[in-house]
């Protein structure tokens, strides 16, 4: 079954701009899959109009088959959604927010009260519980949303750059328990800046430009596109100048530091062997760029160049 | 690191289940919402009207005499009351109901499944339950003033009733429009107050010259203050099926009226 299935779908807004172009968009019951785009490519927009957040000009969209046009009640009931800006009652204090917007989707209070404890305490909030939201930090404002969101355990979860402004620990923690929600039967979608959590994450992906979806794939599919990488390299002993490997272009950054792009025919393992014969000693090897980051960089480079 | 013991399932609810809840969290959201700033929510009410007890019924009130056959504080009472009822169910529409948009947490209620005549319901029901809390205070308070018969019980709550229903849904619709605090505040400065004041709280319309009584029955709040002047003394300067009628006709419009305008987007939808 498609958890969600968008067809031809249109935004055009009051004052000119055409976000959303014709998007077509299939996915999976139980995926996790990742929306990416620059900034004003859509995304927002699209979640917008499939959580009714945003009034379509065109198309159609279902929700496990409720199509929001004809069944929104039972299509929203559906959906969990962690939006991008924070969009909770400072005022109120983290358990009052989650059990009322339990009481939204029709979960009785003694549920909604056993909920938000498992969620608040799942999430570290439950020390938080009584205070007023706004003393928040902003790692724990974000996992409030996502606690607000899974209250009325959603069929699929829509997670509009979740991570934003969170630090390194609490992300990762926060892609663990995504993954395990995600295991438990619950699709995922993410839209992230983070390309290495969408890579880390997700199983699928689209990447919307310009209101058009310009890429829709497997993930590892994506990544297999990638025919050239380039490896950043520390060294042991002071390097002078750029040292010449038959086949590999290299660029020298410091004493310490080269580059060479490897293209998918090449091996690594030949590349270490022309250094060492050289007598160069690697420390340590890095991608220097995210392999999806570069990329969703020439897809959207590329529509640019061609636009 | 964050515990991953969660196990989501599907929810198995009825879709009548989920109106019947989601109504009764705004109304209990509402109630503690009023209750959490009772201060700005309840008092100022209580001491406005006890200000005009005070200064029109008793320090000029004395020198007014009776009214449509009524000590002039007797007569004032229910008027005050209304006052009172009609401010506040307004207020409190009109405040909550904008500070959800502009804190974007309508956005809560928005993506929720809740239809959009339970949103609007929920709202109305908050801002009656604080007509009513503020209208029982300000009744005791003008106990201390005036000797107040019931004359017609159901008039009376019927008349409660129907005023805050109708000045909620006025409050829901003017947040609906507003963009900016400033709106929020402009239609009770500067029409409802006047209605008010003109609306017979502090004289009988028949003391006015003809073409003026003909002007004041185009005031609404005039036919409420009088239907629920019915309701404790059993008089009323005009008809009172009438005001039944249109406080009635005002409901349903207003809430047809509303029920339209978040279904459109107006307000709160791109």
């Amino acid at each position: 079954m498609l958890a969600l299935s968008t067809r031809a779908l249109t935004k055009v807004y009051k004052n000119g701009v055409q976000a959303l172009r014709g998007v077509d968009l299939d996915v999976e019951q139980g995926d996790f899959f990742a929306l990416l785009g620059p900034n004003g490519a859509g995304k927002t927009t699209l979640i917008g109009i499939i959580t009714s957040l945003v009034n379509k000009t065109g198309g159609t969209a279902t929700v496990f088959q409720h199509d929001i046009d004809r069944d929104l009640e039972r299509a929203k009931s559906c959906i969990g959604v962690v939006p991008q800006e924070l969009n909770f009652n400072q005022f109120e204090s983290p358990l009052t927010i989650v059990i009322n917007q339990a009481g939204f989707y029709g979960i009785a209070r003694p549920e909604a009260r056993r909920r938000a404890e498992q969620y608040l305490k799942q999430l570290q909030l439950w020390d938080k519980r009584n205070g007023a939201a706004r003393g928040l930090s902003g790692g724990m404002k974000r996992r409030l949303m996502i606690a607000r969101a899974l209250m009325h355990e959603p069929q699929l979860l829509i997670l509009d750059e979740p991570t934003a402004g969170v630090d390194i620990e609490v992300r990762r923690s926060m892609w663990e328990f995504l993954r395990d929600i995600n295991a438990r039967g619950t699709t995922i979608i993410l839209t992230t800046h983070y390309l290495e959590e969408a890579e880390h994450l997700c199983r699928n992906i689209a990447i919307i430009d310009h209101g058009n979806i310009v890429e829709r794939d497997h993930m590892a599919n994506l990544l297999l596109r990638l025919h050239t990488e380039t490896f950043v390299f520390n060294t042991r002993n002071a390097i002078a100048t750029v040292p010449s490997v038959a086949g590999f272009v290299m660029r020298r950054i410091d004493d310490y530091t080269l580059e060479a792009d490897v293209s998918k025919e090449q091996n690594l393992n030949e590349l270490f062997a022309h250094l060492t014969q050289l007598g160069i000693e690697v420390l340590s090897m890095r991608n220097k760029v995210n392999r999806l980051e570069e990329i969703f960089m020439r897809l959207v480079e590329n529509r640019s160049a061609n636009a | 690191m964050l515990d991953t013991t969660a196990v989501p399932a599907p929810a198995s609810t009825s879709m009548a289940q989920v109106r019947w809840i989601g109504f009764q969290t705004i109304v209990i959201r509402e109630y503690g919402r009023i209750i959490r700033i009772w201060g700005q929510t309840l008092v100022p009410a209580v001491v406005t009207a006890t200000l005009y007890f005070v200064i029109f019924g008793s320090l000029i009130g004395a020198r007014v005499g009776p009214m449509a056959g009524f000590d002039y504080k007797q007569f004032i009472a229910p008027g005050l009351i209304m006052m009172q009822i009609i401010q506040v169910s307004y207020a409190n529409v009109v405040s909550s109901f904008f500070g959800a948009k502009f804190g974007k947490h309508v956005e809560e209620l928005l993506v929720s499944p809740l239809p959009n005549w339970i949103i609007v319901g929920g709202y109305t029901a908050g801002g009656v339950m604080r007509g009513f809390m503020v209208g029982i205070v300000v009744t005791l308070v003008s106990l201390f003033f005036a000797r107040l018969p019931v004359a017609h019980i159901g008039a009376l709550l019927a008349a409660a009733l129907l005023s805050s229903i109708v000045f909620s849904l006025a409050g829901f619709i003017n947040a609906i429009f507003a963009r900016n605090f400033d709106q929020v505040n402009w239609i009770p400065a500067f029409i409802l107050t006047p209605l008010n004041y003109f609306g017979g709280v502090f004289y009988s319309v028949s003391m006015l010259p003809l073409w003026a009584q003909k002007v004041s029955l185009a005031n609404p709040i005039l036919h409420m203050v009088n239907a629920f002047r019915y309701g404790f003394l059993g008089t009323s300067d005009v008809h009172v099926e009438f005001a039944f009628g249109l406080m009635l006709g005002l409901s349903v419009l207003l809430f047809a009226l509303a029920v339209i305008l978040l279904d459109r987007g107006v307000g709160t939808r791109d």
